[in-house]
């Protein structure tokens, strides 16, 4: 190798390792900024109880009543997200595979919802929500977060579906089985891992997001015991607390980042765990 | 293994009507054309083929033969940029015009592609899959026929251990055996084999050519290849594709020692 082309490979490969381990440094230091802020109030008692009385003004209690919230309207939205979004998926890689323009059209439209900001979402659902005379309820949050998040559960997935082979869509079919049942029993098997992906991305963009459910979920010190009621959100409480001027209820707007952030990783783990474990069986 | 407790083991045999009685042609091909675009893929394609006998679609790359074999089970509905017209009857049954019982059709038929896409899952349920397409539920049935037909492509020895574990697992080799069993699990009439061992290592090979060569007996083999010497080995009718068309046909024997056609002979002497 010329001297050239030995500094061309040092310097490409310095560029890329200095872009992987800068991007894993940031992760790192996020973390690290909201455990050193938040670790004096990640109590028991944070994670265990609601607001008593002068919480936002450093008194007792915690934020149980946004992680509660957050995890209905998460895991309320991730179910219809995926109840809309499987037959969606597999309708775009099955049924349209003779309308090429056709499933370019609706990739389009899904991809431009995918970008659409969350404000705009929460905005559109809060119109929605005066036009049928709603209050921001625990089912407002979870319609307007199925919005945002269908879009990701249905290109995410429809990514997986159309990298599988054809010689496996003409393997089922050729085995006699009719398209419904090449989409159900063979791909979404084969697509399985990706989906587990799909959902847990989903979810955790669900759960992180605050403009979407700062008009339509609304805000509440309560659990919320019926779909109507407010509820509070974890990504909220942390808006709320971190604009308080009292250093105590700032400290406890980074307790509740670390909460958010952890279950954040716990999500992910479970992504990586799970999508290795149903892709055992797959065709590779 | 089972046999002690089934009485009746035999799956429901596909309709064949009329013309299943051996002295037609099981595949008869009229007018068939194929444009992918401006492109004409099949020329005017007539074909007759016979039945139980390995008839051999033999031409270089490219020239039309997987798209001929794909008419046959209209796996060509996949593929947007298509347009196939023409007549292809399975015994009796117009497939390209038949929308109904598409999947019905299909299983008259199985197919055996270049390399082998078992179904993710196990090997005994890549067996079953088939079976209970057929609508049947019977576990000790099934059972049997999962036995039944792994042994009938010399694979039930090798994995008899290991039924429940991905089919993925098996090597390339057992892979594509596992995927003959899975088609003759469906009993077809007809077995569509597209270069079924060009993935394949040469004991592998052999395997697949001599389970070919005892399952005509039972079944009418199609199979596309662009190995002379597989054309020869197995063949009892060759069909010579080239550009589409289909140059010249007829029992191997008169085929390769007198070519009527330049492109056949020319094919020939390059290939030996």
């Amino acid at each position: 190798m010329n001297w050239r082309k030995k500094t061309e490979e040092l310097v490409a490969r310095e560029i890329m390792r200095f872009s992987t381990y800068s991007l894993i440094l940031i992760l790192v230091f996020i973390i690290a900024v909201i455990f050193v802020k938040g670790f004096r109030a990640l109590t028991p008692d944070m994670v265990l109880k609601t607001p008593q009385g002068g919480f936002y003004y450093g008194g007792e209690g915690g934020v149980l009543n946004a992680i509660v919230g957050s995890i209905y309207i998460a895991c309320g939205a991730t179910l219809i997200a995926i109840i809309l979004g499987i037959p969606a998926a597999l309708y775009i890689n099955v049924s349209l595979t003779k309308y090429k323009r056709l499933k370019n059209i609706i990739r389009f439209f899904l991809d431009a919802l995918w970008g659409i900001p969350s404000i705009v979402y929460g905005a559109f659902g809060f119109t929605l929500m005066l036009l049928m005379g709603m209050n921001a309820s625990l089912i407002s949050g979870i319609i307007v977060v199925a919005l945002l998040i269908t879009p990701i559960v249905v290109r995410t997935f429809d990514e997986i579906l159309s990298t599988i082979p054809r010689g496996l869509h003409e393997a089922s079919l050729a085995l006699g089985s009719t398209r419904t049942e090449m989409a159900y029993r063979v791909l979404f098997k084969q697509g399985f891992s990706g989906f587990i992906t799909a959902v847990l991305l989903a979810f955790g963009r669900g759960i992180g997001d605050a403009a979407s459910v700062l008009f339509t979920a609304g805000y509440t010190d309560l659990i919320p015991t019926a779909l109507d009621e407010p509820a509070a959100t974890l990504p909220l409480a942390i808006f709320f607390q971190l604009s308080s001027p009292i250093p105590e209820v700032r400290e406890r707007a980074f307790a509740a980042a670390a909460i958010l952030t952890i279950i954040i990783l716990i999500i992910s783990l479970a992504a990586r765990f799970l999508s290795a474990r149903y892709s055992k069986t797959n065709l590779r | 293994m089972y046999t002690s407790v089934i009485t009746d083991t035999t799956l429901p045999e596909v309709n064949l009507g009329i013309r299943g009685n051996g002295h037609h042609p099981i595949v008869s091909i009229q007018r068939l054309n194929v444009y992918a675009g401006n492109h004409h893929i099949l020329k005017n394609i007539n074909l007759d083929i016979p039945k139980n006998k390995i008839t051999v679609l033999l031409g270089p790359s490219g020239c039309g033969k997987t798209t001929l074999l794909k008419c046959m089970n209209r796996l060509t509905d996949l593929y947007h940029e298509l347009k196939v017209t023409g007549d292809v009857w399975i015994d009796g049954d117009n497939i390209l015009k038949s929308n109904d019982n598409i999947a019905a059709l299909r299983q008259k038929m199985g197919l055996l592609s270049q390399r082998p896409y078992p179904l993710p899952m196990s090997i005994f349920k890549n067996v079953a899959y088939g079976i209970k397409l057929k609508g049947i539920y019977d576990k000790k049935l099934i059972q049997y026929n999962v036995e039944k037909y792994l042994r009938e492509v010399g694979l039930w020895e090798e994995v008899k251990d290991r039924l429940h574990q991905p089919a993925v697992g098996l090597s390339i080799g057992q892979q594509q055996r596992l995927c003959l069993a899975r088609g003759l699990a469906v009993r077809p009439q007809i077995i569509l084999a597209d270069e079924p061992t060009s993935a394949l290592d040469p004991i592998s090979s052999k395997i697949i050519e001599n389970l070919f060569k005892e399952l005509k007996k039972n079944y009418t083999i199609i199979l596309v290849t662009h190995v002379l010497r597989q054309a020869v080995r197995l063949a009892d009718h060759v069909v010579f594709m080239s550009y589409g068309e289909i140059i010249e046909e007829g029992a191997p024997a008169d085929l390769f020692k007198n070519p009527a056609t330049e492109k056949l002979r020319e094919y020939i002497y390059d290939g030996n």
